[in-house]
């Protein structure tokens, strides 16, 4: 079988001076271009590449995968992976410099939504036009154009200048267009990260019928999740270079063990040179965590407990009346607050060094991704310490990965449950009102 | 297939056919936008060589004494002033292009010669609306057009090939040094004086005056007034002088476009 996508060797260099100059003037290129000459000459006599300089860099190098045709393939990493980088590449934005990509078929490409709308023209125009731009011909356009101005939910001001338009209408416009786009191959980034929830919802959903629809879509995010309902297949990038390849949901988990301050289990954590706030009276130096649980190699667990030392430096003997690892999501909620103010218990630090043990006897985490702050406090406004962003906590699914349903759960938190059955009807002589109201348990929930 | 840029130069010209729905489209925006939200409207084609006409008229015709070959001289800039309006507007503009349409480039590709072609074919509406006026000029002032008067088709394409190649060579310069933006403005008022408009270019002699046809808007401007008002002898030689000097900036400015469009995206 024949890839629709082939990458061979792709690479991508920067010269720092020129890309990330704008402003450079004619002057100081005229003497670049001459020293550059001078250079060139050089290595001509001695019959070498021209040197790169310490200012060049591969914001791609080296990478080479195939993307079977039909086939949804997510790219993740952090920033500056290269993920864009290698999409301007395939989009013939911008050349590479070395290696070569082969695609087979019309590619249409989704960088950004809206792209070349005009304000000034009206929401009809800007669909032509930036049909046009996403390279859609005419008649193609106006044959979906009923379609495309429905989805987008704004049959009213189809002919008011854009400008006029809410924001969030302006979106669904610019996205309806690109989402009636039929190229063979579909390259796409970011795109889903805007508007509210309900039209993410929706661009997802046409994002899974495309897919559904045996297209070969290359799709570029920071959303995991939506990479893993999207793609069954996913590339990991880091530094410009394929780290990972494989099933998207072993890719994403193998990304997430790899981000950075993601602290092993029982291993001690420096946080004395990270950011911090407070007036400093007492300061965290390190920390670690344990679960006691051989089995995931002590990491947490839905419903595990949750063991934390902390080592404390103290400047003089006080008490603290609150002390607090704080738990978010990836998103910044404050998910736990394990708080000893809650349990109103106070703690004697001795000047010096001090090691706090912190006991979460059932950890309330779906698995997933979290971030931990750590807080320190004597009751007054601005506290002693507190880091935010101190490491990252990976809670694990405890069930052996392949077997069990995927990585993706649904609801925030986990909660214990038990389910029972019984034979017969339960409910004879009694009213019929009485049973809905009373006992607390829903019945609709009991089978989750 | 992508592959790094062999530096083999080539002109892209079947690509740009391929993309010619685009090249349309952009050219339909840039007219349909480009006197959106004034309150004179469409009139600023008429009043910029309409103000410069009466200005020259003034100081060149009535103070200076400057010979017109026989013409009046109202009509005599006036005629010159429509071709260069349409170079100079389409030349400015052109020049900054592509940099006003970074969205578009970092965004979609395309081939990028769409940009600056459609902004100087948008210019032609301007052209037509000030030749309206030049044709009533012509009325009031009781010239009729020669015989020779079709004769202006293919010398406003001249002016085309002129301000695009010119265009071509700023724009993708502009790119990379935002210098250009302050040269463009400098450039063209030097280049109004270095065109015979105030002035004709009888007042030269030969071998100079088909020497003078380098200038390839010497050619469009001295054409004009030969087809539409009879002024001055044919100025054959001086219009083939342009020709080749107008192609061969063009092609010049396409091949050094092309080469640079290849980092457009990273620089700009």
């Amino acid at each position: 079988m024949t890839a629709a996508i082939r990458l061979e060797g792709l690479g991508k260099r920067y010269v720092l001076g020129r890309a990330l100059d704008p402003h450079r003037t004619a002057r100081e290129a005229l003497v670049d271009a001459m020293s550059g000459a001078v250079r060139a000459t050089a290595s001509l006599l001695r019959r070498t590449a021209p040197t790169t300089g310490d200012d060049a860099f591969w914001a791609l190098r080296d990478v080479s995968f195939d993307v079977p045709h039909g086939e949804a393939l997510g790219l993740i990493g952090g920033n500056g992976a290269g993920k864009s980088t290698l999409l301007k590449l395939l989009t013939r934005i911008t050349a590479p410099t070395a290696g070569r990509a082969t695609i087979q078929g019309r590619v249409g490409s989704l960088l950004e939504v809206g792209t070349g709308f005009h304000p000034d023209l009206t929401g009809r125009e800007n669909v032509f036009l930036n049909g046009a731009i996403l390279g859609m011909r005419r008649d193609e356009v106006a044959r979906k154009f009923d379609e495309i101005v429905a989805f987008a939910e704004v049959e009213r001001f189809i002919d008011t200048p854009v400008k006029r338009y809410s924001s969030g209408m302006y979106l669904r416009l610019a996205f309806a267009v690109a989402a009636h786009l039929e190229p063979e191959v579909l390259l796409v980034d970011e795109v889903l990260a805007v508007g509210d929830a309900a039209f993410q919802a929706k661009c997802l959903g046409k994002m899974g019928d495309v897919t559904a629809e045996g297209r070969t879509v290359v799709f570029v995010s920071h959303n995991l999740d939506a990479i893993q309902r999207l793609c069954r297949r996913a590339v990991l990038l880091e530094g410009g270079r394929v780290v990972d390849a494989g099933r998207a949901d072993e890719v994403v988990r193998g990304y997430l063990t790899r981000q950075l301050r993601r602290p092993s289990p029982a291993e001690w954590l420096d946080v004395s040179g990270l950011r911090r706030r407070g007036s400093g009276g007492a300061r965290f130096a390190a920390v670690r965590f344990t679960t006691g649980e051989p089995a995931l190699d002590g990491h947490p667990y839905p419903l595990g407990p949750l063991e934390l030392q902390l080592e404390i430096d103290a400047a003089e003997g006080r008490s603290v009346s609150s002390l607090a690892v704080v738990i978010r999501d990836v998103g910044g909620t404050n998910l736990v607050n394990a708080d000893i103010a809650a349990a109103e218990q106070t703690l004697r630090l001795e000047a010096g060094r001090n090691v706090v043990t912190l006991r979460i006897d059932s950890l309330y985490l779906n698995p997933g991704e979290y971030t931990v702050d750590l807080w320190v406090g004597d009751g007054g406004p601005t506290g002693l310490d507190y880091v935010e962003s101190a490491f990252q906590l990976l809670v694990l699914d405890p069930r052996p990965a392949g077997t069990g349903p995927s990585l993706v759960v649904t609801g925030l938190v986990p909660c214990a449950l038990r389910a029972s059955v019984a034979s017969g009807s339960m409910r004879e002589g009694v009213r019929e009102s009485s049973t809905a109201g009373s006992g607390g348990v829903d019945p609709r929930g009991a089978g989750r | 297939m992508i592959e790094p840029p062999t530096g083999r130069p080539s002109l892209g010209l079947g690509e740009l056919w391929a993309y010619r729905e685009l090249l349309y489209f952009i050219t339909w925006r840039d007219i349909k936008v480009r006197y959106k939200q004034t309150a004179l409207g469409a009139s600023w084609a008429i009043i910029q060589p309409l103000l410069t006409m009466v200005v020259f008229s003034l100081f060149f015709g009535n103070l200076a004494k400057v010979p017109s070959d026989g013409v009046p001289y109202p009509l005599f800039s006036f005629v010159a002033l429509v071709p260069w309006t349409f170079f100079a507007n389409g030349l400015t503009q052109s020049a900054n292009s592509v940099v006003a349409s970074q969205q578009l480039v970092t965004k979609v590709y395309f081939p990028r010669l769409a940009i600056p072609i459609a902004t100087v074919l948008s210019g032609a509406i301007d052209f037509v609306l000030a030749f309206v006026v030049l044709l009533g000029l012509m009325a009031a002032y009781g010239v009729a057009p020669t015989a020779h008067a079709l004769l202006i088709v293919p010398l406003l394409l001249l002016a085309f090939v002129a301000s695009l190649g010119v265009g071509l060579w700023l724009a993708a310069l502009n790119v990379q040094y935002r210098d250009v933006r302050y040269a463009v403005p400098f450039l063209t008022q030097l280049w109004l004086f270095a065109t015979p408009i105030a002035y004709p270019s009888s007042l030269l002699a030969e071998p100079w005056r088909t020497l003078y046809g380098l200038n390839p808007m010497v050619g469009v401007v001295e054409g004009y007034r030969w087809a539409l008002l009879g002024a001055g002898s044919p100025p054959g030689r001086m219009v083939l002088m342009s020709c080749v000097a107008a192609l061969v900036v063009l092609i010049g400015g396409i091949l050094y476009f092309r080469r640079m469009e290849q980092t457009f995206a990273d620089v700009i």
